[in-house]
């Protein structure tokens, strides 16, 4: 073979370096990383549908899902170990996902982009209407508990979820990778041209988006939960409004679809972005934010880096 | 009795105005089959310089009455400005595209008229009461109801015998309906689409803003209220089926009626109430009430 794929080893070093910056940066911008990778996670979750043509309008349903299993499994069963609480919310969002799969499977376009915005608004009024969820304040998650050890510096357990984040980012970008490789993944493509081809080769329609939708139910869970114990906190305006979904889908459409380390550095970037838009603008920082997603839209739909491909791609071919 | 009529009363003034805002979303998207988050910005730019312009009409001594003129002037001068400012500017560049990056596209705008709020009329929030109060209270059934939230009824009705005569009985409703139906062949037949276009974006953006600025004098005008209301048109569009305005009309009804009941019966209910029932009409209607029937792509 000519031709090996080196992604992986790329990634690694790259998470392997991340974790080295981590243990130096400050802590504001340790928890931009955070923050920024735990979106990031979710948001692979929506390059796994759109790979497929499918767009979500209710990203924020199965982000807010993984939260708030890790704030009330802590408040309720008293579980303190992250390991476990991350486990056990990414199976809660990928079985309620899977079990929401059999009816989402049916519906495409603008229907499944709704199907999922009323089922992710279903969450938000109950939390927002719960008072035992703390309305639309949400409450606060404790610090969680690494392998039995409790750090007793909160920059420290900081640290330590970033790690297991950056650990966790890892094999979950491997997993998708492989996917994308496999043919299941490449199906992906395929239902997004055309259907009722795809059929006639003898695969099922339904069943490849189905898959897509769990493992974009357990990214979703995944990055939800991570954010709940990076922030300490859970509430449903900035974790399952649709806000929150239409903010995933721009992150999306910032990264482009080229390749799966994409979303993580499209989420940091709209991260800065929002962080340097509500110091420069704290009124206008959706404007700034909303103006950007046009014209990305207008002149780069494939993401930021589409653009430098072009550039380099005119370079090239002088 | 008294809450059977009060669920009812209540029910058919939120489906009033939802209706009127839908039925702009709902053209919008039979026509041009982009579906439009900024409607959320027309209705709360409608609210916004309604509530403003009443606010100082008020101060400089204006009738009460005059407010009702305000209304329906700022709702068109809304429409027409923003109407043409984003589908020339913007929406114009993106018709070929996929229908999700439009989708996201008018996203984008919702936010940027958001801030535009924000930007034009600062944070505070705008009481604009002087119509409500203007025509009173009237006794129905031993509760005092306000005459302003039964004029929204009739409003409603107005526009969607309006809505049915201008689709049915005029040249344009006759070349907009067969926009819907099919755009490339329209255009074969030599109908300026484009132009069509952009009356039909105009005209929808209208009706966004004049839902919002009918709204206004009911209660406080707030930024983020534009953000609420687009989700809910959403539920009621997709309810009756994209693109229908018998559709929008049906959807209108039972989501306005539903969330009263929610309101008065089970509060905690109210938000969970509609998008269930949303998603309840999907499971059994893939495409809503009144779909048109679709072929299929080979």
């Amino acid at each position: 073979m000519a031709h090996r794929d080196h992604t992986l080893r790329w990634l690694a070093l790259a998470s392997f370096l991340l974790v080295v910056i981590a243990c130096f940066v400050p802590g504001w911008l340790l928890n931009q990383m955070l923050f920024a990778s735990a979106r990031g996670l979710a948001v692979l979750g929506l390059l796994v549908l759109w790979r497929a043509g499918l767009v979500s309008l209710g990203g924020a349903l199965f982000f807010g899902l993984g939260a708030y299993s890790v704030a009330l499994l802590q408040r309720m069963a008293g579980i303190t170990d992250a390991l476990l609480l991350l486990a056990l919310a990414a199976g809660i969002s990928g079985l309620s996902g899977f079990v929401l799969g059999f009816l989402l499977r049916r519906y495409r376009g603008i229907f499944f982009a709704m199907m999922n915005l009323a089922f992710s608004m279903i969450l938000y009024g109950a939390a927002v209407k719960n008072r035992a969820l703390g309305s639309t304040d949400g409450f606060g998650v404790a610090q969680p508990s690494f392998f039995g050890i409790t750090f007793a510096e909160p920059a420290d357990a900081k640290l330590a979820l970033f790690a297991v984040l950056v650990v966790a980012g890892y094999a979950v970008m491997c997993c998708v990778h492989w996917y994308w490789k496999s043919t299941l993944g490449w199906l992906g493509a395929a239902v997004r041209d055309n259907e009722i081809r795809v059929e006639y080769l003898g695969y099922s329609v339904e069943r490849v988006i189905h898959v897509k939708y769990t493992l974009s139910a357990v990214l979703g869970g995944l990055g939800g939960a991570f954010l709940a114990m990076g922030l300490g906190q859970v509430d449903p305006d900035s974790m399952i409004n649709w806000v929150a979904s239409g903010e995933m889908l721009f992150v999306m459409i910032l990264s482009g679809s080229a390749s799966v380390a994409a979303p993580f550095v499209g989420s940091f970037l709209f991260e800065l972005l929002r962080t340097y838009a509500l110091e420069v603008a704290p009124l206008a920082w959706q404007f700034i934010i909303g103006a950007t997603l046009v014209l990305l839209i207008l002149f780069a739909p494939n993401g930021v880096w589409s653009i430098f491909a072009r550039l380099f791609g005119r370079a090239a071919a002088r | 009795m008294e809450t059977a009529i009060a669920v009812l009363l209540d029910g058919l003034t939120f489906s009033s105005y939802l209706f009127i805002v839908s039925l702009g979303l709902t053209i919008i998207f039979g026509v041009m089959k982009v579906l439009n988050l900024a409607h959320g910005g027309f209705y709360a730019w409608g609210a916004y310089s309604a509530a403003f312009l009443i606010g100082r009409a008020a101060n400089a001594g204006w009738p009460d009455w005059s407010g009702f003129v305000i209304i329906f002037a700022s709702a068109l001068a809304v429409g027409i400005v923003m109407g043409l400012v984003i589908e020339l500017g913007i929406l114009r560049f993106l018709h070929d595209r996929e229908e999700a990056l439009v989708v996201l596209a008018t996203f984008g705008i919702l936010l940027m008229l958001e801030d535009g709020i924000m930007a034009v009329f600062g944070t505070d929030p705008f009481f604009a009461h002087q119509p409500m109060s203007a025509l009173g209270h009237v006794d129905i059934g031993g509760i005092a109801r306000d005459v302003y939230g039964l004029t929204m009824i009739a409003l409603a009705f107005a526009v969607a015998v309006l809505a049915w005569l201008a689709f049915k009985r005029t040249r344009y409703g006759k070349l907009l309906s067969a926009v819907i139906y099919d755009r490339e062949i329209a255009l074969a037949f030599g109908i300026d689409v484009r132009r069509l276009f952009v009356l039909t974006f105009v005209a929808g953006a209208a009706l966004g803003a004049l839902g919002g600025a009918y709204v206004a004098p009911t209660t406080s005008v707030v930024p983020g209220l534009g953000m609420e209301v687009i989700v809910v048109s959403f539920a009621v569009v997709v309810i009756g089926g994209m693109g229908s305005i018998p559709g929008a009309l049906v959807g209108a009804l039972i989501v306005g009626l539903v969330r009263a009941l929610a309101v008065h019966k089970f509060p905690e209910l109210e938000l969970f109430v509609i998008y269930a029932v949303m998603a309840l009409v999907l499971i059994f209607r893939k495409e809503g009430l009144f779909a048109p029937a679709k072929p299929r792509r080979i």
